[in-house]
């Protein structure tokens, strides 16, 4: 075989392990490995900002469900990789990110590009590694996709030093199995606690499904749509949850939580059972713990040991993944002999009730554009089938409000950590993987200049992803919590002399569309859907406009602010 | 309650700080940590002494199985075990003083270990209780210097 350098293992670790995409960086550190690029089988995408390559990383996993890939360089370039880091460990999503360290005899001398990344990100990542011997690398490149990818998934960071990537050996072979006597994830479930959680739900008045992201990352999409409509179960899900379930099915309640519809609220308050499918009870959904679903017995399943029992107390617990707990669960459901059509009617009628009192809706205006409208209209648009990521606040919240998510992997944003900034290059490591799709971010004037420097990379790689900017002048969920909450002392919210967006994306090279009366909305997101070119929409909407419904932090999901 | 965990880690380097950190991110407790290798290359013990309520105590052993290094965790306080902790004592012994030192040494069955012209230094062995119950004994003769372990445990081998 011949010598190998370690930059050279290193990319043909990811050329086996079928990585097609690398969102990166170069530096000092690295330059090594970018030496050997050219001449592998992939391409690397050259971002403007090491944060935005972890997020385009990790929007490229959310919308594949294959692991994403990042190589940035030491000191400053590690660093800058943090908050997509922990974003993604907090959503569960699964990413390799390579640093670039100083060589092996100077750490720990603070020389020049120099950080413990290691030590930064332990409590960030699933696992995380420095690579200390080239005769590791392959071993350690294989253990961390097969961290990253299995159980509950997520981040795990390689740190490379220079002189490592450098080093020579012939000792290199990509093993194509991988066994760790201290972790291994336990995928099928208890078969005694699915018969008891069967046993509950064929007892149950009132059952409720409660979706989240663990459904999507573990593929669980029709198992857990034809439970509920086998056995006739009204569903909700979290934030991370939408697109688990069709948005136009009759059993569908819409998201729970804050800012969660009255009927997914008043059907979690009213439930006598409550099935958890890969969620993790957060307090943006539960609100006041002590009186969340406080009639419900619950069955809880997750693939992580952690998550039951961290909130909320547990009737059965189901470790395993989600998609294994699903198929078991149904099998002992057809076993009991039950009319799910009739047991629960009384209880499909009360929450279709709920849901037709009090639907989703925003005042008319005259005078103004209502955000939620433009976000229903790119829904008509497209249908639903378009792949929408969000920025954080209540750009977020409209865009999980009223655009109905059919499919799973359509809807992509930072659930956990809330990271602004986000949803801008998710979309574009979303392009990169789904370019005959449509890809839209929801934008607020705020976020979206948190890592606005993309669109230098969206342009680059001639990506036609679709920037739509409900611009208020505001940072608006902060805003709204002072006008709700803080008697209305708008401070450090007003976003004054905002940047001339148009001009902004045409310096850039991209398209700029403004849009400042009603009638235009339609013809302008028309017309920037139908390009092929980067696109902003600058829609100026109601500044003062408000999330409703809107359960205040620390109450009870009863305890609603309506329209 | 006063929980006493065994695990049992890879042997590699930052292993320790992982198993800290997790505890002083989620704002878990530690009381006492002892760490060693064990006979087997590459695995170290750590006995950790840690409190809290039932739930606290259930996410600690979840979270530490949930650390890729972590090999086993086994939480000893339901089972019986034998518990120990060593302190090193260098207390004020002057003449006068010295056999009443020494009896209390013998009583405890310690050793002295260091012996110097106004201080002896004693070597005890013992669970928690009864390292606490020669300390309260020798304070009256003025304690210079005091060095202690933290509790390491094995399961027993009869369970009664």
């Amino acid at each position: 075989m011949g010598e190998w350098t370690g930059a050279q293992i290193l990319l043909e670790c990811l050329k086996q392990e079928g990585v097609e995409h690398i969102f990166g960086f170069p530096g000092g550190a690295v330059i090594d490995i970018y030496h050997e690029m050219p001449g592998f089988p992939f391409q690397h995408i050259l971002v403007r900002h090491e944060q935005g390559a972890v997020h385009a990383a990790d929007g490229y996993a959310r919308s594949t469900g294959k692991p994403g890939v990042c190589l940035v360089t030491s000191g400053p370039g590690a660093t800058n990789t943090v908050t997509g880091i922990a974003t993604a460990y907090m959503d569960s999503i699964p990413l390799i990110v390579f640093t670039g360290q100083v060589p092996t005899p100077l750490i720990g001398n603070d020389a020049f590009q120099e950080v413990d990344i290691v030590g930064i990100t332990r409590p960030c990542t699933k696992h995380n590694y420095l690579v200390k011997d080239v005769n590791d690398l392959a071993r350690i490149v294989k253990e961390a996709f097969y961290i990253a990818t299995t159980g509950r998934p997520g981040p795990v960071l390689i740190d490379l030093p220079k002189d490592v990537m450098q080093a020579r050996t012939s000792n290199f072979d990509y093993p194509d199995k991988i066994t760790m006597r201290s972790y291994n994830p336990n995928y099928l479930p208890n078969r005694k606690q699915v018969r008891k959680a069967a046993k509950l739900i064929a007892e149950a008045k009132k059952p409720l499904l409660y979706g989240g992201g663990g459904i999507i990352s573990s593929s669980a999409y029709q198992e857990f749509t034809r439970l509920a409509r086998r056995f006739n179960i009204p569903v909700t899900t979290t934030l991370m949850g939408l697109g688990a379930f069709p948005g136009n099915d009759e059993l569908w309640l819409g998201m729970l939580g804050m800012h969660g519809t009255y009927a997914a609220n008043m059907a979690v308050n009213d439930c006598d059972v409550l099935i958890a499918v890969g969620a993790r009870f957060d307090d943006r959904v539960t609100g006041k713990i002590a009186t969340f679903a406080p009639h419900a017995r619950i069955i809880h399943i997750d693939i992580d040991p952690t998550s039951i029992r961290k909130n909320v107390s547990v009737d059965i617990p189901i470790v395993a993944d989600c998609q294994n707990a699903l198929k078991a669960l149904e099998e002992e459901l057809d076993k009991l002999d039950c009319d799910f059509e009739k047991q629960h009617g009384e209880w499909i009628k009360c929450v279709r009730q709920w849901a037709a009192t009090h639907p989703l809706t925003y005042k008319e205006s005259d005078k103004y554009i209502k955000p939620q409208m433009v976000v229903e209209k790119i829904y008509e648009l497209t249908r639903g089938e378009a792949i929408i990521t969000t920025e954080v606040g209540q750009n977020q919240m409209w865009a999980a409000q009223f655009y109905n998510y059919h499919y799973p992997r359509t809807f992509i944003s930072s659930g956990g950590l809330g990271t602004m900034g986000y949803g801008f290059p998710a979309a574009i490591g979303a392009q990169l993987a789904h370019p005959e799709k449509l890809v839209i971010d929801i934008a607020g004037d705020g976020s979206i200049q948190m890592n606005i420097q993309e669109l230098a990379t969206a342009v680059s790689y001639d990506l036609p992803v679709k920037i739509v900017i409900l611009n208020n002048g505001y940072l608006g969920m902060v805003r709204q919590w002072q006008e709700l909450f803080y008697n209305r002392n708008y401070s450090a919210t007003q976003l004054q002399k905002n940047p001339d967006f148009v001009k902004l994306a045409e310096g850039y090279g991209a398209q700029g569309f403004r849009v400042e009366k009603k009638e235009e909305v339609v013809p302008v997101l028309k017309e920037a859907f139908a390009t092929k070119k980067t696109c902003i929409v600058d829609v100026w909407v109601e500044p003062e406009e408000n999330v409703y419904p809107m359960v205040p932090a620390g109450a009870s999901l009863t305890e609603m602010l309506l329209v | 309650m006063r929980h006493v965990l065994s695990v049992l880690v890879e042997n590699e380097p930052g292993v320790l700080s992982r198993v800290a950190g997790l505890f002083s991110g989620r704002g878990f407790n530690i009381e006492t940590l002892s760490v060693g290798p064990t006979l087997e290359k590459g695995v170290s013990f750590m006995t950790i002494t840690t409190t809290g309520d039932e739930q606290i105590i259930e996410q600690i052993v979840k979270q530490l199985r949930k650390l890729i290094t972590v090999i086993k965790v086994v939480d000893l306080t339901e089972m019986d075990a034998v518990k120990r902790e060593m302190a090193l004592i260098k207390v004020n012994a002057e003449d006068a003083k010295r056999a009443e030192i020494l009896r209390i040494v013998d009583i405890f069955r310690c050793k002295v270990v260091d012996v110097g012209i106004t201080e002896l230094t004693i070597e005890v062995t013992g669970d928690e209780k009864k390292i606490k119950a020669i300390v309260n004994l020798l304070q009256r003769f003025g304690i210079k210097e005091f060095a202690r372990t933290g509790t390491v445990a094995l399961k027993r081998s009869m369970q009664l």
